[in-house]
């Protein structure tokens, strides 16, 4: 079928071996108008190379201040079909573990009442679903939450919908129950999730190791990464058989033709605290100075475990680059148990919640707030003691000042004397 | 910007609803965009939040943040989104005729 609008540099982007979500669009335009402007109005944006979406409309349903990000295009003369084109982000299920039922029943929903089209999943973890109008948003919000017993999920200065990885429910590595973890969280911070409050967006991510699969330290203002305090378990007789070539190294993940594991080239030497050794006959790893990078363990599954003494390690203040650059999150509690109802995190939680609404300026993220009063006020609000775990390399940058008053005896400090003294 | 009449009053709306200026508020406003916002009858506790807004808008020439609104009206912002079903940005801000608050998605 001829479509309605001419899109020769769109149709560009359809050759070449890749998939195309032009390709794909053009399948939902065949039946649906609003697909067909979508191709029209992006086609013409790439002519003129401008934008024709406006930004920032505000709409929703009633009882939730997120969920529903309003568009609206600005050429409606030309593609009435898009005049109204709002997206719905709906909260996905812990480790995004669905019911082809439930599947299908979304598309169902969103092929009658919106667009037909669905990005599986936006980088917050959502499912989006990719443009309606106004007044399809209420009966649709409706079939979601009463037939499908679905929610809407975050956006605007909220708590976003909080995302871990697969976790035990097939990772032998996880430290922690990501899926309790997310879920508890979701069902407990409800009204920080629906209704904003925060000076701007607030993410949780929960990865299960630290090979942290959610990328929750990239992406998170509050990452909850699993970990372990004790030792790596190993079985130094699967150690020699990956050196004997019996067991493929990392799983067969990269490779699929078994050979022998040079085990100083490519574990030893990579380690990067250096805390391992090769007897030729035992793997030693001096467990003090091991940082959990889960290297060794990756390479060599069936030999090294995590240990049994698990729980999490809480870092804070990752983001993109918006009023910064982007930054990573970084440790503020180097371990904690996470065991159900954690209520020990979501104490914390409440002080770094009331420290960040107190203190943060509008859209300034926590990571951000953080960088501009110092990890120390971060801590002290939080009533966190500093700790060298804290620091990337705490013997050679080591910036913990020390209050006067939590040192015994304490001191005195005279600015102006000490100019005095130190003219230059 | 479509115009709508009532009362003998017509006011400038953008697409979503919102008053073009606020000169142009007056109480009939209210009155009008009430039903859509799902308010039946409008209380003192209403207009309690819709005045701070105002006197907040006037003073800064800004919509005031969350937190400040729940602060000086003394409600909880899951009480305000009970008086304001479509919540402080949306209804309130549009009732009390503040331009529509621009943010990030």
């Amino acid at each position: 079928m001829a479509l309605k609008h001419q899109t020769p540099m769109l149709d560009e982007l359809e050759k070449g071996p890749w998939p195309s979500f032009v390709s794909d669009i053009k399948k939902v335009a065949a039946r649906k108008p609003m697909a067909e402007d979508l191709l029209g109005v992006l086609e013409l944006s790439y002519k003129e190379k401008e934008g024709h979406w406006k930004h920032g409309g505000i709409v929703g349903v009633f009882g939730y201040g997120g969920g529903v990000i309003g568009r609206y295009c600005d050429r409606p003369d030309l593609f009435p079909n898009v005049a109204h084109f709002h997206t719905m982000r709906v909260n996905q299920p812990a480790s995004k573990f669905y019911t082809t039922d439930v599947l299908r029943k979304i598309c169902d929903i969103w092929e009658a009442k919106g667009s037909g089209l669905t990005n599986m999943h936006g980088s917050t973890g959502d499912i989006i679903l990719l443009g309606t109008t106004t007044d399809q948003l209420e009966p649709i919000f409706y079939e979601l939450t009463h037939e499908l017993g679905m929610d809407l999920g975050g956006s605007g200065s909220n708590l976003r919908t909080p995302e871990g990885c697969v976790g035990k429910a097939r990772c032998e590595w996880s430290c922690i129950d990501t899926q309790d973890i997310i879920y508890d969280l979701t069902m407990t911070f409800q009204d920080e999730l629906h209704r904003p409050a925060f000076p701007y967006k607030f993410k949780f991510k929960c990865s299960g190791c630290p090979n942290d699969c959610v990328a929750a330290i990239a992406r998170s203002d509050c990452s909850i990464i699993g970990t372990w305090r004790d030792d790596i378990r190993i079985d130094q007789e699967a150690v020699r058989a990956y050196i004997g070539g019996d067991f493929l190294p990392h799983a067969g993940g990269h490779e699929s033709t078994k050979r022998a594991l040079d085990i100083q080239a490519e574990v030893i030497d990579l380690c990067p605290t250096h805390c391992m050794e090769w007897d030729g006959k035992n793997l030693k790893i001096d467990n003090k100075n091991c940082v959990r990078c889960m290297h060794c363990i990756t390479i060599m599954p069936r030999a090294l475990r995590p240990g049994v003494d698990t729980g999490a390690t809480i870092l804070c203040g990752a983001k993109a680059p918006i009023l910064e650059g982007a930054q990573l999150s970084s440790v503020i509690i180097p371990f904690i148990k996470m065991e159900a109802p954690y209520d020990e995190f979501k104490d914390f939680v409440d002080k770094l919640w009331n420290y960040w609404m107190e203190h943060g300026k509008n859209r300034e993220r926590l990571g951000e707030l953080i960088q501009r009063q110092g990890l120390g006020a971060f801590l002290k609000a939080c009533e966190i003691t500093p700790d060298p775990r804290m620091i990337n390399t705490p013997r050679f940058n080591p910036y913990i000042f020390y209050d006067p008053a939590d040192v015994p005896g304490g001191w005195e400090h005279d600015p102006k004397a000490f100019r005095e003294r130190h003219q230059a | 910007m479509a115009a709508v009449e009532f009362k003998g009053k017509t006011f400038e709306v953008d697409e979503d609803g919102f008053i073009a200026s606020f000169d142009t508020w007056c109480p009939e406003w209210v009155d009008y965009v009430k039903a859509s916002e799902g308010i039946a009858e409008l209380t003192d506790e209403h207009w309690k939040v819709i005045n701070v807004l105002q006197d907040y808008y006037k003073k800064h020439g800004i919509a005031p943040m969350v937190r400040i609104l729940t602060k000086v009206t003394g409600y909880k912002l899951k009480y305000i989104y009970e008086l304001f079903p479509s919540g402080p940005g949306k209804g309130a801000c549009k009732m009390a005729g503040l331009p529509k608050p621009t943010g990030c998605v």
